[in-house]
């Protein structure tokens, strides 16, 4: 039961589960309201987010996705900008250029989020490559899911990661998920660990709706890749409880299938592992919960309040 | 002044570039094997082979760029940047803008495309209206190994992605390059012959085959202003206005495909903006909507040539019907 005694701050990593639940959830209301435009939530993934992005330093390099909300906060960003991107804002954090799907924080070192299944993969071995040759120690962390990694730039990426030595982390979210077709559908194996071994490179699994293991096995392999500097790869097996895009009435998910991985809720067996532990009082659970809403709530005030680009921007930074 | 190929011009500004500023990197598709010159001068690190992997040579381009490097990605033949497509138009392109400006993409991307070598339509297609349509992308095809050399080290300097194609049947053509050194700006085009009775407009060999219908309508008295766009995004509007209203009369001319082709734009450009300088209707000139074969003379075929272009220029300058 003491899986997160190497957790610096057990209690951080559970408000932090919360605040991307909430702020989810609030995009989910909003977006049932017809207040914020629907977004691909994160909802049940966010033990994978909390637990990888807390085992890197402040000088690596994170690329995500479309499905990233849970790693710009875990790594530190305002929810007021964020929901300011997804509502097309002034004050989101690429000015309302990018919506929902590519909110990239260079001050964070979240850099370059793709929407393209697979485009995250192909830009990672350049950014590691940048970080190599200009002496840089940061390593590269690169979030996929199993759809992208049925893309021919995940295979390309390991291979020119492998052969040319760029530090990267290759994170594979298993969500089970690829947009509206089961990875059982899409996948030639059950792992995408194991097309990473071919590579040569070392490849990890891990439960990913457990944070504690989670941030352990991120930890390993990023001080893998940092003394080597060379590749690895970490897979995380998780569930995405919610549909493809908001909204998703979900008819096409098996339904004793969902309900399994609902009993895994990532929130809820860390929730237990702090009480059980004697870390966590349900008077501090109910005082954490409330103060996570209350932070979104002002998130969502500052996001609606948030001017509109001034159309004169539409032509703004196409060319440097 | 030295002679060199438009290849070698390559070769040369490469240098220069890696010389001066030691971000510049090269990598692709046997471009440590082709110009071993390079990794003997600036080392196996900055210049690099490649996997035959269109996609993520691309990719690693682009994340470089990024990064703070400014590379240059050789991917052999223009029609192999369809596997780089999602690299080049969706990240290269629109990263910077969709990020509010966050990032800027400093890189070229070599290929070779054109007629020449009749090595058929998958090594040979002028797909360069692609990237111009392309937002976030710059887009250069030199025609002499002097703006070859000027022009690739501007895109090199350049913040943003340049496609910079190099035309099969100009690579081996040699022709004078000046010492100095110096970049050539992106998006100036040059007047490469002065006249007055009709302009020709064109980009890659086929400004060639513009100078010497040029030569041939001087001898009937009729006289060409040749045009070279070099630079096709950003393209040179001021130019191309300035002759047509010198003229009044143009053809534009190239070997890509004429339907949707850079000269659509060019003939868009004068109607919105030269139509009552126009003596006459604007004649473009350029490649079938097929693919191109390997076989010689068809291959030729699919070219503008200099008789062509000639006749079409004295179509113009006869009286036209009222």
């Amino acid at each position: 039961m003491n899986t997160f005694s190497n957790a610096v701050e057990p209690l951080r990593l559970y408000e932090q589960l919360l605040l991307i639940r909430a702020y989810e959830n609030a995009i989910v209301r909003g977006s049932t309201e017809g207040r914020i435009p629907g977004t691909c939530t994160s909802v049940g993934q966010e033990a994978a987010a909390v637990g990888a992005i807390n085992a890197l330093s402040a000088d690596d390099l994170i690329l995500t996705n479309h499905r990233s909300a849970g790693h710009l906060l875990a790594r530190g960003a305002d929810p007021g900008r964020m929901l300011a991107e997804v509502m097309g804002r002034r004050d989101g954090y690429c000015m309302g250029k990018s919506g929902s799907l590519h909110i990239s924080v260079k001050e964070l070192g979240v850099v370059l989020t793709t929407t393209i299944v697979g485009g995250e993969l192909s830009l990672a071995p350049g950014v590691a490559l940048a970080q190599t040759m200009q002496g840089r120690p940061g390593i590269v962390a690169c979030f996929f899911g199993d759809g992208a990694a049925c893309e021919g730039s995940f295979h390309e990426s390991l291979n020119l990661a492998a052969l040319w030595n760029l530090p990267v982390l290759y994170i594979c979210e298993n969500n089970q998920w690829q947009a509206f077709v089961h990875r059982r559908e899409a996948m030639s194996r059950e792992r995408v660990a194991d097309w990473g071994a071919g590579y040569g490179i070392p490849v990890r699994t891990v439960d990913g709706n457990d944070v504690f293991a989670v941030l352990e096995a991120t930890r390993e392999a990023a001080s893998q890749v940092r003394d080597t500097r060379r590749p690895a790869l970490l897979e995380m097996t998780t569930y995405r409880t919610r549909g493809h895009f908001e909204p998703d009435d979900q008819g096409y998910v098996d339904k004793a299938e969902l309900a399994a991985w609902l009993a895994r809720d990532p929130i809820a067996i860390c929730r237990d592992r702090l009480i059980a532990a004697g870390r966590l009082a349900p008077a501090a659970d109910a005082e954490l919960a409330a103060r996570v809403d209350s932070r979104i709530a002002t998130a969502v005030a500052f996001a609606a309040a948030s001017p509109f680009p001034a159309v004169e921007e539409l032509t703004l930074d196409v060319y440097a | 002044m030295p002679t060199l190929t438009l290849n070698d011009a390559v070769g040369l500004a490469l240098a220069e570039e890696m010389r001066r500023d030691h971000k510049v990197i090269a990598f692709g598709e046997g471009i440590a094997t082709k110009r071993h010159e390079l990794v003997t001068e600036f080392g196996a690190l900055r210049v690099r082979n490649t996997p035959l992997a269109e996609g993520i040579i691309a990719g690693t381009a682009v994340g470089a760029a990024a990064g703070g490097l400014r590379p240059v990605a050789d991917l052999l033949f223009a029609p192999f940047l369809c596997y780089a497509m999602d690299e080049l138009v969706n990240s290269a392109g629109k990263l910077r803008y969709m990020s509010g400006g966050q990032f800027s993409f400093p890189l070229v991307t070599l290929a070779m495309t054109g007629a020449g070598w009749g090595i058929g339509a998958q090594h040979n297609h002028n797909i360069e209206a692609w990237f111009v349509h392309s937002p976030g992308l710059k887009v250069v095809m030199p025609s002499t190994p002097a703006d070859a050399r000027g022009l690739l080290k501007a895109a090199i300097r350049d913040d943003n992605p340049v496609v910079f194609l190099l035309d099969i049947g100009l690579l081996y053509q040699p022709g004078e390059v000046p010492h100095e050194a110096d970049p050539m700006p992106l998006g100036q085009a040059a007047t490469l012959r002065s006249g007055n009775d009709v302009s020709l407009i064109s980009y890659g060999k086929t400004v060639h085959h513009c100078e010497q219908a040029a030569e041939s309508l001087a001898t009937e008295g009729i006289t060409a202003e040749v045009i070279d766009l070099r630079s096709l995004k950003p393209l040179d509007e001021a130019a191309i206005l300035a002759t047509a209203r010198k003229t009044g009369r143009v053809v534009v001319v190239h070997e890509a495909n004429r339907l949707c082709g850079v000269g659509a734009e060019v003939a868009a450009l004068l109607a919105e903006q030269a139509f009552t300088r126009l003596k006459a209707p604007v004649i473009r000139l350029g490649g079938p909507d097929a693919p191109v074969p390997s076989s010689f003379p068809l291959e030729q075929a699919t070219v503008p040539q200099a008789d062509a272009i000639a006749a079409a220029a004295r179509r113009l300058s006869a009286p036209q019907p009222a």
